[in-house]
């Protein structure tokens, strides 16, 4: 079959499409996984409620995970063996964290009562651990897998970072999801949590040109700088905005608990948006453009005609389902 | 550890995370099926009876689901981490095939299954049918997906090969590649063997101990009822699997039924220790002629032996027992579901002998086992090839040395026990609590509606 647009498009828009699932798997596996995180503040009842919080949601989630990396598999298969044969075993421990995490939902509601601490434990550590991860390989990838000792550290940085914005988000999507004292409490979490998620970023964002002189240079370049500041100014207006939000008492009839989750997405976006900056048009740093990583043209379109019939469709399911499960959680039923 | 083959051990890291992960979907295809059967049954006969089975069943599923769904995440970081060269030589047409799964598949399965698992306060009834089914729907599709790479890589088509790596020039053919029609039905009949037998296994296991009431009548007969009806076919779709398997991969056959020498009046051998050193069978017990008669339909058929393909052929011994494992379940299945369904017709189930009962307990995993046997023949039978004639297992592992893959395969082995340990006893715990098992207030009630049963959405939105 031949190509029905310029093949030159074609690893553009692929590039495209997985960035912005990895996004999308972010922030929405992010919820579930800093909700995960922060269960062990809480205890029985409340902790109930806040796993039945992310219930309906996780699975559908995690498959923007499943989605992006097999954008990644399918449209750069070069790349996907060299990336992920670069972080053998942190993908591995992800693996089985994300395992974990997984099945715990099921267990602690199903298992007998004796052993549903096990499962919250499994829980806990699942989503704490998947969560440094992740971080620890978006560290990695974006230092270009150097293996130095400065290197490390920054990638140990990234992984408490990560951990950070995904308690941030946890945090945010309770306050939308919860009420009354508990919620009160994520309102405290949110506060601490987005500090520190700023904290991170800031150092992220100082090391990272130190570290790698192919970021300085494509950061601090005329003019490209000009377009390129924009996104700190309005991270940290964000930032600032959000935390004078957070002081103020909670709003009447829960008006606008929205805007703390719909902020905490706004800034993982401009973070993301500053990293694949930081990349384009490069796979992996310096060695493998999305050119060179891509698949023929003729497989690429044939998935294109896939994904663009069905993209659309799971946005939209996924909004009902959203809608559908809207409101406040109250415990986990199969009714 | 670093004088261990790495490949090899990327080999039994494979094969445990793909046995792991087949478990759950073998699962969940069927059972979604039967879910939306006792729905409907449900909406037809508004009889609680039949919800009672839905509730319990549903909880099965979820946990199920969970297992084959993190499993499953597992599979797709597989490829890259371990078989590098996999993607790279034969990604334009895996490629596609993986990607219209995930696409088309895993997030109707994803999304719709929180409406089917939690929903039944939140949206109308029809709705929640709908969402049974669409699940139901969309674990089939993913299993027709991977199952069309499979066949594909067991028996290759529509494609060429340009500077060494392979282009897709007819997704007709490679769709309806020739082994995918056999290999679809044998393994869908095989999912709803695999969860006919435990439903009738756990069901069986409740009646013992108290009878459990009217819905695990219910199921225990329904069950024993769809066996009966679908092993016949699977038998016979087997047979003819087999047959078309004679014709593309010959030398896979050959081992399966551990013979050396081509030959006319081929026996069937029913028990043999397969010596691959010394390239013959001992304590051979064998019907005469009967391989001949199975695979040409009569006497005189010239079978393929081994000995056509030395040094070129997969390894005996465990093609050999696997399709003897496999179809002695098979046989086992017709026996004992046969004799269920004729008892329980005639006098019911209340009257069935007790040691019938616990027949069908101790088959209750026995889809499980007749599964992965199928597999195994299946899998080890296209050694050396990871893609038959086109790209061999040892070209596509990747550079990670032995003790990285081995430290990881330790740690996915722990997980597994424990986990399929924690599957069973729980799929146990709530065959004993039936419909008492646990149920909270339902999550998320509409704004303003009272919590209950069904209301409809459009009565429930105005608060
Ligand atoms: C015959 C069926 C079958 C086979 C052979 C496989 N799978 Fe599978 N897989 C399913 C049938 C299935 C399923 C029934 O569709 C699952 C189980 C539970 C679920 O959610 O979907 C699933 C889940 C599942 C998921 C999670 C999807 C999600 O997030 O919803 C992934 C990523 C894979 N599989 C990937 C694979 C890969 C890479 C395989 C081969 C090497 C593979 N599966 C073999
Ligand atoms: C679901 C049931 C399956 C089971 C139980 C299974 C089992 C196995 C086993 C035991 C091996 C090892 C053979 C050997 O090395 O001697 C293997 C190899 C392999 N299979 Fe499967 N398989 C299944 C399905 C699939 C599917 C659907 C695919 C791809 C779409 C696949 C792709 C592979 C690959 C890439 C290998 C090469 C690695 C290796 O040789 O170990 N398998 N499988
Ligand atoms: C009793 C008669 C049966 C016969 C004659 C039979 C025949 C076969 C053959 C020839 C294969 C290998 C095909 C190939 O590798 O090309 C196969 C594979 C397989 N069998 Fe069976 N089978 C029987 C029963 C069963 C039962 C009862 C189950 C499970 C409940 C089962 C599950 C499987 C599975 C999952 C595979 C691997 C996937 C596939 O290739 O389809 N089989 N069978």
């Amino acid at each position: 079959m031949t190509p029905f647009i310029d093949p030159w498009w074609l690893p553009v828009i692929f590039a495209g499409l997985m960035g912005l699932s990895i996004l999308l798997y972010v922030i929405l596996d992010g919820y579930d996984l800093g909700v995960g995180m922060l269960t062990r503040l809480e205890k029985d009842e409340n902790r109930d409620l806040m796993v039945a919080s992310i219930g309906p949601f996780w699975d559908a989630n995690e498959t923007w995970l499943v989605l992006g990396i097999g954008l990644l598999l399918v449209a750069f298969p070069v790349a996907h063996g060299i990336i992920l044969t670069q972080l053998y075993l942190p993908v591995a421990l992800m693996l089985v964290a994300l395992i974990l995490r997984g099945v715990s939902f099921e267990f602690r509601a199903k298992a007998p009562p004796g052993q549903k601490h096990r499962w919250d434990a499994a829980f806990f550590y699942g989503s704490l651990i998947t969560a440094l991860c992740q971080g620890y390989m978006l560290g990695a990838y974006v230092l270009g897998f150097d293996q130095s000792v400065a290197s490390v550290l920054f990638c140990l940085l990234a992984a408490l970072g990560l951990v950070a914005g995904y308690l941030f988000v946890g945090a945010c999507w309770l306050v939308y999801k919860v009420e009354g004292e508990l919620q009160k409490r994520a309102v405290r979490w949110a506060e601490w949590t987005l500090w520190a998620t700023a904290l991170a970023m800031a150092i992220i964002s100082v090391a990272t040109p130190l570290l790698s002189g192919r970021i300085f240079t494509r950061w601090f370049r005329l003019p490209e700088i000009i377009a390129l500041l924009p996104i700190p100014i309005a991270s940290a207006t964000l930032f600032v905005g959000l935390a004078i939000f957070l002081r103020r008492p909670l709003r009447e009839k829960d008006a606008l608990s929205w805007v703390p989750l719909a902020t905490a997405g706004i800034l993982f976006a401009l973070g993301f948006v500053g990293i694949a900056y930081s990349f384009y048009p490069y796979l992996i740093a310096d060695r493998l453009d999305i050119w060179q990583a891509a698949a023929s043209p003729e497989s690429l379109s044939i998935i294109l005609i896939g994904a663009l019939f069905v993209l659309p469709v799971i946005l939209g399911y996924s909004i009902l389902s959203h809608w559908i499960f809207r409101g406040k959680a109250t415990h986990l039923s199969y009714e | 550890m670093d004088g261990v083959d790495p490949l090899i051990l990327a080999r039994i890291q494979f094969a445990a995370n793909i046995s792991f992960h087949i478990l759950f979907p073998t699962i969940t295809i069927a059972l979604g099926w039967a879910l939306l059967g006792f729905k409907l049954a449900y909406n037809r006969t508004k009889d609680a009876a039949w919800m009672d089975a839905y509730r319990l069943w549903v909880k099965v599923f979820a946990l199920s689901f969970a297992m084959g769904v993190v499993s499953g995440i597992t599979m797709s970081f597989q490829f890259g981490t371990n078989w590098p060269g996999y993607m790279e030589k034969v990604g334009n047409v895996a490629g596609p095939l993986l990607a219209y799964e995930v696409l088309t598949a895993f997030f109707l399965e994803a999304v719709f299954l929180g409406i089917m698992l939690f929903g039944f306060s939140r949206v109308p009834n029809w709705v929640h049918t709908l969402a049974t089914c669409l699940v139901a729907g969309g674990t089939t599709l993913s299993a027709f997906w991977i199952i069309v790479l499979n066949s594909w890589m067991q028996t290759p088509t529509g494609y060429e090969i340009r500077d060494g790596v392979v282009h897709a020039t007819d997704w007709w053919a490679i769709v309806f590649n020739p082994s995918m029609p056999y290999r679809l039905t044998h393994m869908l009949l095989a999912s709803a063997l695999t969860v006919a037998f435990l439903i009738a296994g756990l069901s069986a296991w409740r009646w013992l101990k108290d009878g459990g009431g009217e819905g695990v009548r219910r199921t225990l007969k329904a069950a024993v009822y769809a066996a009966a009806l679908l092993i016949p076919v699977q038998i016979f779709v087997g047979d003819m699997h087999g047959l078309n398997t004679l014709e593309h991969q010959p030398q896979k056959v050959a081992a399966m039924e551990a013979n050396w020498e081509t030959q006319p009046h081929t026996p069937l051998i029913l028990f043999a220790i397969p010596d691959e050193k010394a390239r013959t069978n001992h304590l051979e017990v064998a019907v005469p002629s009967g391989a001949s008669l199975i695979l040409k339909h009569e006497a005189a058929g010239v079978v393929p032996g081994l000995n056509d393909y030395r040094g070129n052929h997969p390894p005996v011994a465990p093609l050999f027992w696997g399709f003897r494992i496999m179809v002695g379940l098979g046989v086992a299945m017709l026996a004992v579901s046969w004799f269920g369904a004729w008892r329980i017709w005639r006098r019911g189930v209340d009257t069935l002998p007790r040691w019938y009962a616990r027949a069908l307990v101790a088959m209750t995993f026995a889809g499980w086992v007749a599964t992965l046997a199928g597999w195994y023949v299946t899998e080890i039978g296209r050694q050396p090839w990871l893609v038959t004639g086109v790209l061999k297992t040892a070209d596509a592992v990747g550079p990670v040395g032995s003790m990285m893959v081995a430290s990881s395969l330790t740690l996915y082995l722990a997980v597994y026990v424990v986990l399929l340990a924690a599957y069973v006893a729980v799929l146990y715990r709530l065959a004993r609590l039936g419909k008492a098992a646990p149920e909270d207030k339902p999550m998320f009630p509409i704004p303003g509606a009272a919590p209950g049963p069904a209301a409809p959405l459009e009565e429930g939105v105005t608060p």
